[in-house]
């Protein structure tokens, strides 16, 4: 049987919900291998234990993997994937800095960002921000891969039982110090795990008009809140705000566009959204042809007049 | 302190990618192509760490067909000192360009290597990792600022959550986040300039790298396309269709 070790994504305290779609993922190659790395995880590994679908927890936990540095956790899996077949990562921005170097480590040609698993080697994944999907059969002998988590349903949290065993710690790189760390406090709900998510573009002016329009909004529907490419550049909101190519991918229920024009690699982020609303006073915005309701209108009366009606 | 540099010949950012009929691959026949966005910002970040006299000499390499040469004179007219392509008209991996990267970093002993942290055609994220991983060197990936500070580098990196800073004893690899700066244009008489900066012209094989793909492509596709919806006529028909949806009460 196939054994397949899977990157638990956690903050110290919480099973992050990218490792839930990932552990889906993984499922569909083999046997499931938790393996929680950091420093002062029992609580983590014991939640871990859990999840449906995980078979054992491997609890690496020491100072040297605290942080998640990439640069002493990488040597840990690569290590302990010579007795795995495969190691899958979500692909969030922890998996996308460590599954490479490990990848590397044990000269396998990763296979990034997967969508679907349609065979044992085989995978379909995107290329092009999303505007072509590749199938892809690795002939390597190991596999290393990381997963797009909204292309994965997510394993149930509980349910599971899996016993917990310790693998003993690596030593320090020496290469890299963890020196801080600016975390947003979030208020509200996480853009990739969000129901509702209100995104504002570049029309939304300077910093305090975005929050003065958008977060009524959010807060009416309690969503989260995201942005184009071109808000964050402008300064309106900070960097994890994006949604797109290079930032958060999210499929959220609901997907609100204000003020969005629709440029493609925006629509690489969210267009598998069930549904797409789009507020946007220009009528020919790209953003309309992907959108299941556009209302063509000047977002600074719509969105107060939809804040106030709803 | 001598910089390394990676840049490679994409299709242009502004150019909508259309798949191939016979489902082989993308059609880049006649298409702009430009040098991928985030390895303009990796090549802007080593000038103004020259222009700061951190960096001494700046490199930058390419491997892809013959014509990317055009992307590595960009990189020259930006003001970049020497370039080596590494030729080859065969698809390159990540892994493979890593390793050739990591043998010309042997020759080359740069206190930093500087690439993109993707290339918007295969979107792998991989190859600054991987040249990390193959030199026993620190990474410093997704980076939103940087400052070399004595023989370390502090590197501020775009998170999920937000930012995160690390610091990195050199020589270290940095990969660019789109926040890291803003490039520059190339001037005209830098242009002009640039056509007479050496360019070394390479093989994989000079490096000793086998370049046979380790993943077979066995079909490329169009996404699953999404039809445009309607549009409402003022935000009272929004509200009914939002409580249609349950979304508002």
């Amino acid at each position: 049987m196939t054994k397949v070790l899977v990157w638990v994504e956690h903050d110290g305290a919480i099973v992050k919900d990218a490792t839930l779609s990932a552990v889906t993922a993984a499922a569909q190659l083999g046997e499931v291998t938790a393996l929680v790395a950091g420093a002062g995880v029992d609580g983590v590994a014991a939640q871990a234990a859990q999840i449906e679908g995980v078979a054992k927890v491997l609890k690496a936990d020491d100072a040297v993997y605290a942080h998640a540095l990439a640069e002493n956790v990488a040597p840990l899996v690569a290590g302990l994937l010579s007795e795995y077949d495969a190691f899958v990562a979500p692909a969030t921005t922890t998996g996308k800095n460590v599954a490479p170097r490990v990848a590397a480590l044990v000269d396998v040609a990763q296979v990034s960002d997967i969508l679907s698993v349609e065979g044992p080697k085989t995978f379909t994944r995107p290329i092009y921000a999303g505007n072509a999907i590749a199938t892809v059969e690795s002939s390597d002998a190991k596999l290393v891969i990381t997963v797009r988590g909204t292309a994965f349903a997510k394993a149930n949290a509980t349910g599971g039982s899996a016993p917990v065993e310790s693998v003993a710690a690596g030593a320090d790189s020496g290469l890299s110090t963890y020196v801080g760390s600016e975390i947003a406090k979030l208020e509200r709900p996480e853009l990739t795990s969000a129901k509702i998510i209100v995104s504002g573009g570049r029309a939304l002016k300077d910093a305090d008009t975005f929050a003065a329009t958008i977060t009524p909004l959010a807060d009416k529907l309690g969503a989260a809140i995201g942005a184009s490419r071109a808000a964050v550049d402008a300064g309106y909101v900070p960097n994890d705000y994006q949604v797109g190519q290079t930032g958060k991918i999210v499929a959220p229920e609901v997907y609100i566009a204000v003020g969005i024009s629709g440029a493609i690699q925006h629509l690489a982020g969210m267009k598998d959204s069930k549904a797409i609303i789009a507020i946007n006073k220009d009528e020919d915005a790209p953003i309309f042809q992907v959108a299941d309701i556009g209302l063509v209108a000047d977002l600074f009366s719509a969105v107060p007049e939809l804040v106030g009606k709803l | 302190m001598k910089a390394l540099v990676t840049v490679k010949r994409v299709i242009d950012y502004n150019v909508k990618p259309r798949v191939k009929a016979d489902g082989t691959g993308v059609d880049l026949a006649n298409v702009k192509m430009s040098m991928n966005p985030f390895d303009e910002i990796a090549v802007e970040e080593a000038l103004r760490l020259k222009e700061k006299g951190v960096v001494t000499e700046i490199v930058v390499v390419s491997v892809g067909p013959a014509k990317a040469q055009e992307t590595l004179r960009t990189a020259l007219a930006m003001g970049a000192d020497r370039a080596i392509l590494v030729s080859t008209d065969d698809e390159v991996e990540p892994l493979a360009v890593a390793k050739i990267v990591k043998a010309i970093a042997d020759e080359e002993a740069p206190g930093l290597i500087i690439t993109g942290k993707q290339a918007i055609d295969d979107d792998s994220n991989q190859t600054g990792q991987m040249i990390a991983a193959l030199l026993g060197r620190g990474q410093g990936t997704f980076a939103n600022e940087i400052s070399v500070e004595g023989d370390a580098v502090v590197v501020k990196r775009e998170i999920d959550g937000g930012l995160e800073t690390v610091s990195l004893a050199l020589p270290a690899v940095i990969t660019a986040d789109l926040r890291l700066n803003e490039p520059r244009y190339a001037s005209l008489p830098n242009i002009m300039k640039a056509k007479s900066k050496p360019l070394a012209t390479k093989s994989p094989a000079d490096y000793g790298v086998d370049t046979t793909p380790r993943l077979k492509t066995l079909k490329v596709g169009e996404p699953p396309v999404r039809q445009a919806g309607i549009k409402v006529a003022d935000v009272d028909a929004l509200v009914a269709k939002l409580k249609e949806m349950g979304v508002a009460q």
